[in-house]
């Protein structure tokens, strides 16, 4: 990248210059701030849940003894809802991700291909 | 000493050679073929970024789903059993920090390794020199790891007790992951993954349904021969342990406790911080796929864990702890007698060549992202100033995979014996602590700078 002779070197920064209009665009930041309102609030949540757990299998051994059904106990129906959890956050992201940002992504790129040609 | 005698002679050796072998051979020929596109730099270290998501989601959950995770993990369950399903739970969830903080971002800047991305904010020199070093710490444990499982898991496959012997094996697998890494490059060791990842799948779905049918389809019921088997056993501490709840491991002083909870912490957050699978995020053409590569990942990797669930509770219930405890592998070999008592003679030559093939896979895949590192960050941008061209990086990383992997069959002749899992999680804990906040305040956070990173 070092190597670069000048005319391309103009190139870049005329290109840099134009990533950085696109980064200050009001799309960018909206596509930005979008995504960040959804992973921010979902990574607390399932962490905390995951730290929860981990502190009751650590601490709280008699109530994840406790049977529920059959042998199967509290300790374990926790466990399996992590699972759960991880799958359907998953889910959750991937619906987000198809419905809200990549269409979005898309415009800021079409239009900023349609710039540079 | 007659169970003794009869644990350690399981199987038939000859068998699992011969199933181990068509797997080489078959591996060998996919990675042969692979290798005979053209060499550019981009498709050595990243095969051309020509994969699709699920493709890709099957080599990570083969990156990932290590001889450690289906031997350690169904072992840990079979011996120790809750706590040993606290590893899965910790292992399965850390995916949700590679999907929602990591992946795409990373997908849309990089270019072959971590320090690319970190470069693009931070001064390039300090920064890719600490994260090829990190990249290179983390690989060398992790490969440490496998390397030590894979001298376990021949000692009690083919009857190999010898130390000579488990360190001529080990040299076995050093050297067949060496032709993998020089011959296909990223392209042919993701294809390894993918085979070795749809085995290892499979085969551990048709043991859980076999545990399943031999115990009438009751979940519960497994628990509690398992919980009897356990009680049964000879040995004192064993028989007291209570295997459905948590405790068993990582019950007694608050210590043990404290040593549970920063497991928990590093397993989660250390595995979107483990440098080969992050590389892996290279490897598909868009952010949109390497979403849905992670989502695959998750899928397959969330059902093994809940396999594996049943496997170690099923050989707890089916072999018995101390007849997994005295086996020559220890705990390492629960998931094979398990498969001997489910299968006879066949069915643990195949468990145990996938077990195989997946410390062979892995070992590949981590050697590829250590020597991609070293050529791409240590030697061209550091050493060199970037004044190399992209072929002489991709020679210098094919020297560095085979330095790499001399070296990892050494260390691994000496680490032979030592606990995987403890191995694993020291990995894990590197790359918790070094490379994931860095990459998070990377991607997030515009005023980090520099002198934070190191």
């Amino acid at each position: 990248m070092s190597r670069t002779n000048l005319p391309e070197r103009d190139a870049l920064s005329s290109r840099h210059a134009q990533y950085v209009a696109v980064q200050h665009s009001t799309e960018f930041q909206d596509l930005r701030s979008r995504r960040r309102r959804f992973v921010f609030p979902m990574t607390a949540f399932f962490l905390v849940w995951y730290a929860t757990y981990v502190l009751l299998g650590a601490f709280a051994h008699d109530f994840m003894a406790i049977k529920v059904l059959g042998n199967v106990n509290v300790g374990l129906l926790l466990g399996l809802g992590q699972f759960v959890t991880t799958f359907v956050i998953t889910g959750l992201y991937v619906r987000f991700a198809n419905k809200e940002l990549d269409p979005r992504a898309e415009a800021i790129r079409s239009k900023l291909e349609s710039e540079a040609s | 000493m007659k169970l003794l005698a009869a644990a350690q002679t399981v199987g038939n050796p000859v068998a699992n050679i011969a199933i181990f072998a068509v797997f080489v051979l078959i591996t060998l020929f996919v990675v042969i073929r692979a290798g005979r596109k053209k060499s550019s730099a981009a498709e050595f270290f990243t095969g051309g970024r020509a994969f699709t998501g699920p493709q890709n989601g099957i080599a990570i959950a083969g990156d990932y789903l290590s001889a450690a995770s289906f031997l350690g993990i169904a072992g840990a369950i079979a011996v120790y059993g809750y706590d040993g399903f606290l590893y899965s739970v910790g292992f399965l969830v850390a995916w949700l920090v590679a999907l929602l903080l990591v992946a795409e971002l990373l997908r849309n800047t990089g270019k072959f390794t971590m320090a690319d991305v970190l470069s693009f904010r931070l001064k390039q020199r300090p920064v890719r020199l600490a994260a090829a070093t990190s990249t290179m710490t983390v690989s060398l444990f992790y490969l440490l790891a496998q390397m030590a499982g894979a001298g376990g898991l021949v000692a009690l496959l083919l009857d190999i007790k010898g130390r000579t012997g488990q360190s001529i094996v080990i040299a076995v697998v050093g050297v067949l992951m060496i032709v993998y890494v020089l011959i296909g490059g990223m392209r042919g060791t993701t294809w390894v993954q993918i085979i070795k990842a749809v085995l290892l799948i499979s085969g551990a779905a048709i043991m859980t349904v076999m545990v399943l049918a031999k115990f009438g389809l009751d979940f519960s019921n497994i628990l509690g021969s398992a919980q009897a088997a356990i009680s049964g056993s000879a040995n004192e501490a064993v028989a007291n342990r209570d295997v459905l709840a948590p405790g068993a491991q990582y019950g007694g002083s608050t210590i043990s406790k404290l040593n549970l909870l920063s497991l928990g912490l590093a397993l989660v957050l250390g595995t979107a911080g483990l440098p080969h699978v992050l590389m892996r995020f290279y490897t598909v053409p868009t952010a949109k796929e390497a979403r849905r590569s992670v989502v695959w990942a998750i899928a397959l990797i969330g059902a093994f864990y809940l396999f594996t669930l049943a496997l170690g509770y099923g050989a707890a219930a089916i072999v018995g702890p101390d007849r997994i405890l005295a086996a020559a592998g220890g705990q390492n070999s629960a998931a094979p007698l398990l498969a001997f008592e489910l299968g006879g003679v066949v069915l643990l030559g195949v468990i145990s060549a996938v077990a195989f093939a997946t410390i062979l896979a892995v070992v590949a895949g981590l050697t590829i992202t250590a020597s991609t590192s070293f050529a791409h960050d240590v030697y061209a941008s550091v050493l060199k100033s970037h004044d190399v061209t992209e072929d002489e990086q991709v020679r210098v990383s094919r020297i560095t995979a085979v330095v790499l992997g001399i070296f990892a069959i050494g260390l691994g002749i000496l680490a032979n014996g030592q606990n995987i899992a403890f191995l694993v999680a020291l990995a894990f804990a590197v790359a918790a602590a070094a490379n994931l906040p860095t990459i998070l305040f990377s991607l997030y956070w515009a005023r980090f700078n520099t002198r934070g990173a190191l």
